[in-house]
Parts: structure tokens; sequence; C-alpha cells
């Protein structure tokens, strides 16, 4: 039998999700003494995402108030709810983790555009819009044009489900008056295919495709200044793929997110799985912890392994471990019938004292959900802490949406969230070194 | 502008007894309308266990309804058999349960005229493994399951096709009287808030545990008890047979299978209000608890749906276990409160159904002056072609056989194609141009796949608006509710697999589209219950 292959690493960082990602950029990139670090996940949950990128929206949730600045609404969170990971973080740092992050989603040519002390509004698939902080190129010209009401054709594809540009300007035309809607083919597929985004995407890369598509368009744009797409602009060359729409149509061309899985937050985990490859990142990918130990040195021993047998692969040995395993999609957390857990470390989780106390009975209760506030307590430097306050162990950290008292969905805080504590983590950790 | 209708009887109510009494009295020839506030199967008629009873399960307590059931039940095997499944039944003891009520048991079926056979405890658990070990006593009785749903569609449908119009989303606000009787009903649509007019020759108010609330608008009384029943669904099938158990009735003694599902309930809780029926956690867990003393299976399985209805019991505030009030319906002519031509018919239980319907019809009828005698005993109720995207398992099998090259699945989960969408929009009434998707839900799977609306609700809604069966910002509210329906069946049921579809459902519909945010009066922020 052939020995389990073992690695040495400073930093492990658990999870692929946004703030496993935000930890690898800081980490790795984002100074001259980076960290030798090494990533292991499943499923990304970028996948799930919109593209947008959230900081900080609503406070109170429960008045569901909208903060045109996510900075004022910040300040005003930490005021109001000190338990809030955001509190652990001073507004420069918040600044500077998201600063790093969008550079690093430059550098891996995903740019996103925001303005620097507003938040900005963007269009739902389902017609409704959200603030949100940063958004990706792709979809600025939308942001712009709902703000400025410019004269605007919203397109959908026949075969193409849970999309109609139909619905997006019914609900937006109180509002935005000079909003349209369009249904086209899409080009080299009849009227009769179920379309999927991540294949039109694709099939979009290719330049006969995009020609045709301006074709269908072109007879009913009239005097639009922007065109709404879908979110399927490409998948590897997405600016490529809009300039040429643009340059074709004369008009701004944005896209307007599916619903998930989606082709931005496809697009989104491909570029960055690629830069961190590019930069010799080493990644247990579709892989999970299946144990973790501590050593009386205070380093940890990782057994990662098979996502679904978990039969051991490989060993990590590892000076310190960042939690960013996210709640229980992302399995970072498990909600038995009778209590919520930390499945690796067997960490304290805060929770509500009753599973009665875990959900409303109105799914869309301005509060939110109690269970929703579940999660692990920190201390500052972003250390799990026991039922004493204290860190359970010196260099283990937790970041994203497994820290309680948060509320990432409705607060819209989920990227900023995930962004600015593993930021705040991997900071953290080096100094300590 | 107000609109005005005719009729000869106006029925009140959506459920089993008022859509069977719109069946009876299409049958027999008077035109009918049947009116209702939400959608069929709204009370508890949608919320029961599915059990055809055999009757057995009142031998002890209540012989009359006893006999009542033996009879209907045997008389429904042959007039309603596509909605029906002749599981059998059992009745089973565990250690510990009072050994004189199972003594009793069999003497008690023989003297009201039920088949009742004694079983070997080993007999019993190779028929059922799922049965615990610790069965001390079993007899085998005639039990059936019933869909209740596709009862209620087929009554209706057949009623519809025999001229009677169905209105949903109508409810009643005032009752015009003059000279002792009702000459017309004023009723407001739920969601244009439209105003409607019916007068009728004769109002039925067929409202199940809302009975007292409707004839109070007529200034008629009506005395019902509230008791909340709580039941869930398990991810599979648990027994093949309906197990009771066999003792005084009590929480969580009843498993019904049905399809590919089964069901375990109930709870009884005393209601003094009607505004609040969900299941809470701790009947959740009381059920599971008692159950699992049946079947230890229970205690592990997955479950699927919880949800909770009211039995609208007869009689006035007594005190003790509201099991013990008669299971037995009140036909009450309110010529004793000074009204004509008004009737109420309530209380009794879904075995019953049509035994009620019957007597309301024929009081009806002899207020009419119409001859015609009922037909339900003679004309079977069969499955008609508007009701099948109901039925589990058929939108696959019709999917996989033939479709449209242009058709697409809008319901990934069930199979429910979008020509099966536009089919059912149709059949809405003309009051409600607007389509609903819990009005779909109800006609069809919607919903009630493994995605529990997530991602249906946001393909249907899409297609609605295509269609122009939504418009402006219908489409928020249309999505919410929906969500909210399904959710109120699931919330109790949050743990291990269902917590994570939970959360990338709160993900999408409150992180992403924000539709937490959106204005809607219908959906006020209620209070947790504990």
């Amino acid at each position: 039998m052939t020995p389990i292959p073992k690695t040495k690493a400073r930093l492990t960082i658990i999870g692929t999700g946004m703030a496993g990602m935000a930890g690898m950029a800081a980490a790795c990139f984002a100074s001259a003494n980076h960290i030798d670090t090494v990533q292991v996940g499943v499923n990304s949950g970028m996948i799930y995402s919109s593209g947008f990128l959230d900081l900080m929206g609503v406070h109170p949730v429960e008045s569901g108030k909208v903060w045109d600045n996510p900075w004022d609404a910040i300040e005003q969170l930490i005021s109001d709810a000190p338990n809030h990971p955001y509190a652990r973080l001073s507004r420069s740092d918040i600044r500077a983790a998201m600063d790093q992050f969008m550079a690093f989603l430059s550098a891996a040519e995903r740019p996103y555009v925001a303005d620097k002390n507003q938040n900005t509004e963007v269009i739902t698939p389902v017609g409704t819009v959200k603030p949100t902080y940063a958004v990706p190129r792709s979809m600025w010209a939308g942001a712009k044009a709902l703000k400025e009401k410019q004269s605007c054709l919203i397109v959908d594809f026949w075969g193409l489900k849970a999309f109609s540009a139909k619905q997006i300007a019914d609900m937006l035309t109180p509002r935005w008056p000079a909003i349209r809607y369009l249904r086209v083919s899409f080009p080299a597929v009849g009227p009769s295919a179920d379309l999927y985004p991540e294949h039109m995407a694709r099939s979009l890369e290719i330049e006969s495709n995009r020609i045709a598509l301006a074709d269908a368009i072109r007879p009913d744009l009239g005097d639009a200044m922007a065109l709404g797409l879908p979110a399927i602009l490409g998948i590897y060359k997405p600016r490529e793929v809009r300039e040429h729409l643009e340059e074709l149509l004369g008009v701004a061309v944005f896209e307007i997110p599916t619903i998930p899985p989606s082709v931005p937050g496809t697009r989104l985990k491909e570029a960055l799985d690629k830069r961190l490859v590019a930069g010799g990142i080493r990644m247990f990918a579709q892989k999970r912890v299946v144990t973790a130990e501590v050593q009386k040195n205070g380093s940890f021993v990782l057994s990662v392994g098979d996502r679904a047998t978990g039969d051991v692969e490989h060993i990590i040995e590892s000076d310190g471990v960042i939690l960013a395993g996210g709640r229980f999609l992302g399995m970072g957390l498990h909600a038995g019938r009778k209590a919520i857990r930390e499945p690796l470390f067997d960490l304290p989780v805060f929770q509500p004292p009753d599973r009665a106390l875990w959900h409303q009975t109105n799914f869309f209760d301005p509060r939110g959900h109690g269970i929703n506030q579940a999660g692990l307590e920190i201390d500052a430097l972003f250390r799990p802490t026991d039922l004493a306050g204290r860190p359970v162990y010196d260099t283990l950290f937790a970041a994203g949406s497994i820290l309680a008292h948060q509320d990432w969905m409705r607060q819209k805080c989920g990227a900023g969230l995930a962004i600015a504590t593993a930021y705040g983590a991997v900071k953290a950790f080096q100094k300590m070194l | 502008m107000k609109k005005n209708l005719k009729t000869q009887a106006l029925i009140i109510g959506g459920g089993a007894t008022g859509t069977g009494v719109a069946r009876d009295l299409s049958l027999r020839g008077v035109k009918c309308i049947l009116v209702e506030k939400n959608d069929i199967n709204a009370g508890a008629s949608g919320a029961n266990h599915g059990l055809l009873h055999s009757g057995a399960r009142y031998v002890s307590n209540d012989p009359e309804s006893a006999k009542e059931c033996r009879d209907e039940n045997r008389l429904l095997k042959h007039m309603a058999p596509d909605c029906i499944e002749e599981t059998g039944g059992l009745f089973v003891a565990v250690e510990g349960d009072n050994e004189k009520f199972i003594a009793d048991f069999q003497g008690f079926c023989d003297s009201s005229g039920l088949f009742c056979r004694p079983m070997d405890v080993a007999e019993a658990r190779a028929a059922e493994p799922a049965l615990s070990d610790k069965i001390i006593a079993a007899y085998a009785v005639e039990d059936a399951s019933v869909d209740p749903f596709k009862l209620v569609l087929e009554n209706i449908t057949d009623a519809q096709k025999l001229g009677c119009k169905f209105l949903r989303h109508l409810k009643v606000i005032a009752f015009h009287q003059k000279g002792g009787r009702i000459e017309s009903v004023d009723l407001i649509e739920k969601i244009t808030r439209e105003r409607v007019s019916i007068e009728a020759d004769i109002i039925v108010n067929a409202t199940g545990a809302w009975a007292g609330q409707v004839a109070a608008l007529a200034g008629a009384a009506i005395s019902l008890i509230y008791s909340k029943g709580t039941l869930l669904i398990t991810h599979s099938r648990i027994t093949q047979r309906v197990i009771n158990r066999l003792r005084p009735p009590g929480d969580a003694d009843i498993l019904v299978p049905g399809g590919t599902v089964s069901i375990i309930g109930t709870t009884s809780l005393r209601m003094e209000s009607l505004d609040e029926i969900t299941p809470t956690i701790a009947e959740v867990d009381r059920i599971v608890a008692e159950g699992a003393c049946m079947m230890p299976v229970l205690e592990t399985a997955r479950y699927i749906r919880a949800y909770s209805g009211v039995r609208p019991l007869l009689g006035g505030g007594g005190k003790g276990d509201d099991r013990s009030v008669t299971r037995g319906f009140d036909l009450v002519d309110h010529a004793r409160d000074g009204i004509d031509n008004f009737i109420t018919i309530t209380g009794g239980k879904l075995t019953t159904f049509r035994l009620m319907a019957e007597k309301t019809s024929d009081m009806v009828c002899s207020r009419l002056g119409v001859s015609a005698p009922c037909l339900t005993r003679r004309i079977p109720l069969i499955s008609s072609h508007e009701t099948r995207w109901a039925v589990p398992g058929f939108s696959p099998k019709s999917w996989f056989s033939a479709h449209e090259r242009d058709d697409l699945l809008l319901c990934e989960c069930e199979m429910v194609p979008q020509s099966a969408i536009e089919e059912i929009v149709g059949y809405f009434d003309i009051f409600n141009k607007q389509a609903d998707l819990k009005g779909i839900g109800k006609r069809s799977r919607i919903g009630k796949g493994s995605c529990q609306g997530n991602f249906c609700s946001l393909r249907i809604a899409a297609y609605l608006y295509d269609r122009d069966h939504l418009r402006s910002d219908q489409g928020a509210s249309e999505i919410r509710s929906f969500i909210n329906e399904r959710w109120k069946g699931q919330r109790c049921l949050l743990w291990d697999t269902p917590v994570i579809q939970a959360e990338l459902q709160e993900a999408m519909h409150c992180g992403f589209f924000s539709l937490e945010l959106c204005p809607d009066a219908s959906l006020h922020s209620q209070k947790e219950t504990k």
C-alpha cells in the first residue's frame, strides 16, 4: 500500500466560495510577503452567485431601510449590532479588502465597477431591483440605464426559461417608462429547443452567432440607448462578446443575471481558479477535509479525502486554518433536528435555544429567520471562541457566512462580509507569523 | 362596476361538502353557483389524512358515525374508485396500551356491523415490516386511502360539466334579507377587489370550520368547536395499509399511505380562532415521537411536509378531549332563525362527505320543489380529462410518451410543461383574469417536487407574464405568496437536507431577488408561535 502523500503549508483555507476565494487572494497575491497557502473545497457556492458584490444595503432589516451609502450603513450597523462580524474590522480595512479583491478580479480579467461611496441599484431576473456595491463590468450599463431612465430594450429568447423580458419591463415600467421588451430566436437554434444560459454563452463566443443575434435585434432597436440581455454574453471572453455586440448595434449592451446557477457565477469561479492555478497555488478541488487534529505545537493535521466516500487521499500539515466553508449549503455548519453543529472541530455554535425559533412562519418576514443569526462567534482576530469568549485554538480562524450575528441575505452584505472577514482573518494570521 | 348573477342554488365553500353538494344538485338538474373565498380544499378538506374510514376508529365512542363510515366506505369504493386506493387497514396496540380497550374492540366492531379480523402479531409484522416489535395485538379492518384533492377536483369538474359555475376567490361580505329571505349575497374578489352580487333561490353554507362566521353574517347562529390537527407527510411510503393505534383516539395514532408517501397524524388542539392555523415545532416533535411507538422508522424518516387543518366539531364548549365530541354532521335549516332560504351543513368528515351532500341536496330540492332523486349513489365519479395534471406521475408519463417540439418543462421536478400550465389557466373562472400560482398548484404537481417551488415558481411566473396572464407588478406577490404557501408546510421540518434547500431558497428569493423588500399588504409579519 502506498503511503498517503503529505503536504506542508503555512495556511489552509477550507472553502471555495466567496470567502475562501477572497482569503486565497489576500493570502497569496495581495502583499509582497505572501503566505504559503493551500485550499480545500467541494462545489463552490460561487456558481449560485448573481455576480453582484454586495457590501451593505439594508439596515435594520425589520424596517427594510435601504441605504445609498454602504459605509454609512456599516457604521450604523456596527453601532446597533456590535456583534456583527463587520464590527471586527475598521472601515479602512473593509475598504482595503474590497479594493484588493476587486483588483484581484481585474487581474483575473473579471473587472468590476463600483461607485466608491454609493450603492448601485441593479435589475434582477424577476424584475425587482436590489442595492449592491460592485457589479461586473458587463452589467454596469444596465445600472446606469436604470438610474438615468434611458430608453432601453430588454431582449429574451424563445426557449430560455425563467427569464421574461416582458416581466422585467412590466415590473419596472412604473419607475422606468422608457423600457421595452422583445423576444427573438437564439441564433443557430430553432424555436423548439430548451436553452441553457451556459450553452448560449459558449455559443456567443462564436462571431457569426453574435452577428446573427445583432441582426435579429436591430429592426426593433428603435430609439433604445441601452440593450439588456440575459447574462449569456460569453464565458471566457465576456468583454469581447459584449463589445462586439455594442459595435454591431451602436448601443450600450448590458447583462441581467439569470436565476442560479448562472453564467456570471460560473465565469467568476473559472477565472479565479485559473488565476490561482497560474499563481502556482495548491488546490485540492472537489475534495473535503475529513478529519482535523491539533498538534501539541498548535499546528493542524488535516486529512483530505474524496468528497463522496471520504477516503483519505492526502494529509496536510498546516500552521493555521481558516474555516470558510459557509453555512448549511456549504457544509460549514450542520443543522440536525436538535441542534446546529460545526462538524469539523465541533466548535461551539451560537444558536437560538430552540428549533422553534429557527424559522419564522412567514418566509419573507422582514425580521429575518433566527437560524441566520447562528454561527461561529469570533474574537478580534477572527478566531472562533469558546463559551468564555477565549479563542478555541490560537491559529484557527473563521470567515464568511459561517460567522454568527449576521443576516447577509437580508442585509445585502454577503460578498462584503466574505471578502472583508477573509481579509481580516488572513491579516490576523500574518501578524502572528 | 358591480357584476350581478342569478342562480337557483348558491353554495358557499369549495371543500368536499360544497363540491359534493354542487355535483349532487347538478345531477338533479338544479342550477348552481359555487363560490369559494380561496380555492378548492382550502380548509379541512385539504388538510386531513386522506383516510376513508372503515368506521372502526369510532366504534367505541361514536357508533352512529361508525355506521355512517361503514356504509359510505363501501359505497365510495364503487362510486369513486379512481380516487381511492383499497389499502386495507390494521389496528395495532403496543406494549402498555389499555388492555381493556384491546379486549373490547372486536365486540364493538361486531355490534356496529363492521368487518374486523383478529391477526396474529407475527402475521401483522410480516405483512407490515415497519411495525414495532412491541406490537401486542392486531386487527384487520376495511380502511382505505382517498385522495381528497382528486376527489374534490373531480366533483367540481363534473358539476361544472353539468352547468354549475365555480367562482374562486370570492368572499361573502353581506347577505341582503327581506321578509325572512335572503334576496342577494354580496361578495368581493380577493385580488381585484371587484364586487359581485348573486341572487339565489336558496343558499347553502358549506364552509366547514367557517360555517359559524358565514352564518353570523346572516344573523344566524352555528356553534362550533375548532379542533386543530397537524399531520406530516413522509418522503417515502412506510406501510401498505392504513395503520391505526388500537387505543382511544390520541396523538399521531393513524398512518395512512397514499401513492408514494405516507401521512402520520394528528394532534388535537382546541383553537379559539381560525386566523393562524399552521403546524408548530412542538406538534411535529410530538407526532414523530408518538408515531415511532408504532413504527420506529418514523423517528429517522425524512418528512417532506407538515400541515394543519381545523375540524369543525359540533356542540357547545364542553371540556375534555375534542376527539370525544361526535364526528357526526349537522344540517341546519335556518328557518329556525327566521331565514327561509338558508341552510348550513357542517361537522362530519371526509368519509361521509357524499352523505352530507345528499342530505343537504334533499333539503334544497324539497325547498325548490324539485323531485329528482339523488344520483350520487348510482352514477360513479369517473376521472376527467381536466384533472389529470394533478395526478402524481401523470406529467412525466405524458411528457415521455409525447410532447410538442416547442413545449418546455416549467416544473422540472414533477415534469409539468408549459402547455399544461396554459391548459389549467384556461379553466380559471371569468372573475379571475390574473392567473395565480397557488391555483395552478392545486390543479397540478408544481411546487410539490424536491425544489418545493423554489425554481418552478420563477419559470412559471415568467411564462405567465409572456402569456399576459400576469401584468404590472403582480408577479412579485404571486411568487411570494406561492413560496410562502409551500413554506408553511416546510418550516417545521427544516433539519438536515431540507435546511440546506431552505437556505438556497432564501439566498435566491431574498438575497438575490430581494422579494422580502417588496411591499405586500397581504403578508403581514406574524408572531412566532411556540
